[in-house]
């Protein structure tokens, strides 16, 4: 037997078929998209979606995976609509079911999440996309693997994901709480990660860089060593 | 194939086009991208090594790296998440003088870069030579925020900016390529922004 060394594969574009498209918040769509070449990611992976204008011009963005690699065949992508942006307007304003999306993926294999244990989410905002990828991984693959999901949001309609947020999750409101609220609020402190914190496996900490800044130091307080601190930064600095 | 009902809403202006590689757009802000926490290095803590196959293994203090010949970069940078920056400029000492000062063993043919942290990247030896690359500790005039790599980051402008490894400690000439930390998740080994050279295989 020969060995040989492989010299890797670029991952190709392919055209995806939009299958469906549901709201999350008012600014943030959930797409389904059926994959003629899919493969499966791990959780925490992303997708690129190219946008072609009838002159060659080009839109380049890229979109974590919120679902989980055992719906074979499918993606979902959540994007949050920015109002400045150029991709996400257009994903949310004209793109119907049946459409079709030039994609590719799925790529890096930092940001994820190969069934460590246990596990620490800590997401801001949209952030939350990769982590619920593994959050839903985690419940259908590896039940027992004990996981916590600290996430922040800033009012009750910016929750993602609402019907699928269980014990496992601690919500803080940085701007309006639900009525009646007497969870956290305000910004993530020692208080609301503390407790949370497992002395052992790995955080993933995903959302703007503010936010990571943050969740990363409170998390170091709480004696996650560096290389147990897995970060994905998003947005403007 | 255009996408349905898609025409982009902005164009790279005239001037810009040119200086902006496939795939990328104009950003005028600086976008932080960092693996993990952000460390805090003290300039009194600071140094930086040249080792491996050079002539002898040097090591400069903030204030010895300062008292080099300076030397500074005026242009554009490329990040691989897409966006570029027009117009840049870093200051420090080029990356030649410190060689200069080692030694290159005839036998060098890479370079790995090391920082505060524990970020490594892997360069070709010739893209760290002949005035393409610094070691800058200055931004727009200013010192070099945490953020983006401060006090000291490595600058090599015409690759894709993981190469320019943020919170530099130092260099070692090999004679292999050795994959650095992005490039071992899968990233390119060389990364040219010209040529998208984005992910292993491209």
């Amino acid at each position: 037997m020969t060995t040989t060394s492989v010299q890797p594969k670029p991952v190709p574009w392919q055209l995806g078929t939009v299958t469906s498209i549901r709201p999350e918040t008012p600014r943030a769509k959930s797409f389904c998209l059926r994959l003629p070449e899919w493969r499966a990611h791990l959780p925490g992976q992303y997708y690129t979606i190219r946008l072609t204008a009838p002159d060659g011009y080009q839109a380049i963005r890229s979109y974590s995976v919120a679902s989980s690699p055992l719906d074979e065949g499918e993606i979902e992508l959540t994007v949050d609509c920015l109002v400045d942006g150029e991709v996400s307007p257009f994903l949310h304003d004209v793109v119907e079911v049946g459409d079709e999306l030039e994609v590719r993926g799925p790529l890096t294999e930092y940001f994820t999440w190969r069934g460590t244990s246990p596990l620490l989410l800590v997401g801001g905002g949209s952030g939350i996309v990769p982590l619920m990828s593994m959050l839903r991984h985690r419940r259908r693959a590896l039940p027992d693997v004990p996981v916590r999901l600290v996430y922040s949001v800033r009012s009750p309609e910016d929750v993602f994901y609402r019907d699928e947020l269980g014990d496992e999750t601690t919500l803080t409101y940085t701007r309006r709480t639900p009525e009646a609220w007497s969870g956290a609020t305000g910004r993530i402190t020692n208080e609301i990660i503390g407790p949370l914190a497992w002395p052992d496996g790995r955080a993933y900490v995903c959302g703007p860089n503010g936010f990571v800044e943050t969740a990363t130091g409170l998390l170091m307080e709480c004696g996650y060593e560096p290389d147990r601190i897995r970060t994905e930064r998003f947005g403007p600095s | 194939m255009a996408t349905r009902g898609f025409f982009g809403r902005q164009r790279a202006p005239a001037g810009v086009a040119e200086r902006l590689p496939p795939g990328q757009y104009l950003e005028e802000g600086f976008p932080v991208l960092t693996a993990g926490a952000t460390p805090r290095v003290a300039t009194s803590e600071w140094s930086f090594t040249l080792d491996g196959l050079v002539g002898e293994r040097r090591t400069w203090s903030w204030e010895e790296a300062h008292a080099l010949e300076g030397s500074g970069f005026e242009g554009d940078i490329h990040c691989v998440t897409r966006w570029s920056k027009l117009g840049t400029s870093f200051a420090g000492v080029s990356v030649d003088t410190l060689l200069d000062l080692a030694g290159v063993d005839e036998a060098a043919t890479h370079a790995l870069a090391s920082c505060y942290g524990g970020y490594t990247t892997n360069l070709p030896l010739a893209d760290v030579r002949g005035g393409r690359a610094w070691i800058v500790w200055e931004y727009e005039g200013r010192p070099l925020p945490a953020e983006h790599g401060g006090p000291a980051r490595l600058l090599v402008p015409h690759l894709y900016f993981w190469k320019s490894a943020k919170w530099v400690k130092g260099l070692t000439l090999l004679d292999h390529n050795e994959p650095g930390f992005w490039e071992q998740y899968g990233y390119h080994d060389y990364g040219d922004p010209w040529k998208e050279q984005r992910f292993q295989g491209d």
